[in-house]
């Protein structure tokens, strides 16, 4: 039997570097009242989300996904050549082929690096950055750009009172690369398909593939509706602040790292209610800074955690070195948690 | 020991007041989680959680909805408490 040379990784990996991109539009709750039966205040009581930013066409997936990829190349002091493989992580790319992960690979600049997309929801980050790290430790990349993008204004019933002041556009990246150092714990993922009912597209895309309109819900326009995201609110709540506070508690103890030790705190950005009970079910001592970027970004899903860690460390309410908890949940239902060393 | 219709009544109303901030007196079995006590569909969540805790009791989400008031938590608890 011949000798199979192994690959030879780094000893670890930790994020080098984030950025972020916010569509120009900013569209306050206003906007979003003008086609529900809603108010301002029982929106912000209801998911603490004040405005949100929704995409133009020109703001493409792949677009946003290159300008907040540029910035945290910039921000891990590499060249974009080094980049041995980019994730991209979203539900709101509407060409299922080829995956978008080419494009924005060839668009950096990057030397025809490994790229691929992945489909986990709002867990989607912790699941590339567990991809990234493996890839590093194991050899087959040096660089990897994890990328969680969303265009979920194109998946919003704007005429459901329950959603439609919910969701919001952007792209959030990272660069992880090689360490001399622990910087990212283990992972604690799962996924829990008994409850894929919960967090669901309305309708399958292959209907309209049929022809068979005829049962599909209509717009007050009298339209057929686009398909749009859905979920049952309070099956959703208990099982993200409870449940998750769980699996964050799993991390927390995989890393070896107490609530004392930790400095901030990114849940994924979902609504305010199940941030602040997530807080309050983990029992996080006063002087763990809190993401709360959802107020001013709405439900980004998988763009959710890197654009909170961008904003904490741009107003510098977090700092580069900081020890941060991150957790991801969403439709699947799936999640992914981790201690990560912000960069 | 399973609790009494008055112990779950007092327990409520402590939940109630951790979590909504209503005063304990408020908390009667006439009364409407949503219209009397301002206790939104998520903090109802959260109210049910405790309870479960509190009373030893399964309430899945498919019977929160019907829970619509003080009463009808109360009444749940009493039949299904371990």
């Amino acid at each position: 039997m011949s000798k199979i040379k192994p690959s030879k990784g780094a000893p670890y990996a930790r994020i080098l570097g984030v950025g972020g991109y916010r569509p120009t539009r900013v569209v306050p709750n206003e906007v979003i009242l003008e086609k529900i039966d809603s108010s301002d205040e029982w929106i912000r009581s209801r998911s603490g989300i004040e405005t949100r930013h929704w995409a133009s066409p020109e703001e493409t997936v792949a677009a946003m996904s290159v300008e907040a990829s540029g910035k945290a190349i910039a921000d891990a002091g590499i060249d974009a050549g080094q980049i041995g493989a980019v994730v991209v992580s979203t539900v709101s790319h509407f060409s299922q082929t080829p995956a978008v992960a080419t494009e924005i690979a060839d668009r950096l600049g990057t030397n025809k690096a490994a790229a691929f997309d992945i489909s986990a929801g709002c867990a989607g980050f912790g699941y590339g950055l567990t991809l990234a790290k493996g890839m590093i430790v194991e050899g087959s990349a040096e660089y990897v750009l994890v990328i969680g993008v969303e265009r979920l204004s194109d998946l919003t019933d704007l005429e459901d009172r329950a959603t439609a002041f919910l969701f919001g556009d952007g792209a959030g990246a990272v660069v992880v690369g090689p360490s001399q150092e622990p910087a990212i714990g283990p992972t604690v993922w799962g996924s829990e398909g008994d409850k894929a009912q919960t967090i669901k597209q309305t309708v399958s895309w292959d209907r309209f593939r049929t022809g068979d309109l005829s049962e599909l819900p209509l717009d007050s326009a009298g339209n057929v509706k686009f398909p749009a995201i859905t979920q049952e609110g309070q099956a959703v709540f208990r099982w993200a602040v409870f449940e998750m506070a769980k699996v964050a508690q799993q991390a927390l103890d995989a890393a070896g790292i107490s609530p004392g030790d930790l400095d901030v705190f990114i849940p994924h950005q979902a609504n305010v209610r199940i941030i602040d009970s997530m807080v309050k079910t983990l029992k996080l001592p006063e002087h763990v800074t809190v993401a709360r970027d959802i107020r001013t970004t709405g439900n980004t899903s998988a763009a959710s955690i890197p654009l909170a860690m961008e904003r904490l460390l741009a107003t510098g309410e977090a700092k580069s070195g900081d020890t941060a908890l991150v957790i991801g949940f969403g439709a699947g239902l799936v999640y992914a948690a981790t201690v990560v060393t912000l960069p | 020991m399973a609790a009494t219709q008055e112990e779950i009544v007092a327990g409520l109303a402590e939940i109630v007041n951790e979590i909504a901030g209503i005063p304990v007196e408020d908390v009667q079995l006439d009364k409407s989680f949503t219209d009397d006590l301002d206790v939104d569909s998520l903090s109802m969540v959260e109210v049910v959680v405790a309870a479960e805790e509190r009373f030893d009791v399964k309430i899945p989400d498919e019977d929160v909805k019907n829970l619509k008031t003080v009463g009808d938590a109360t009444d749940y608890i009493l039949k299904h408490q371990g």
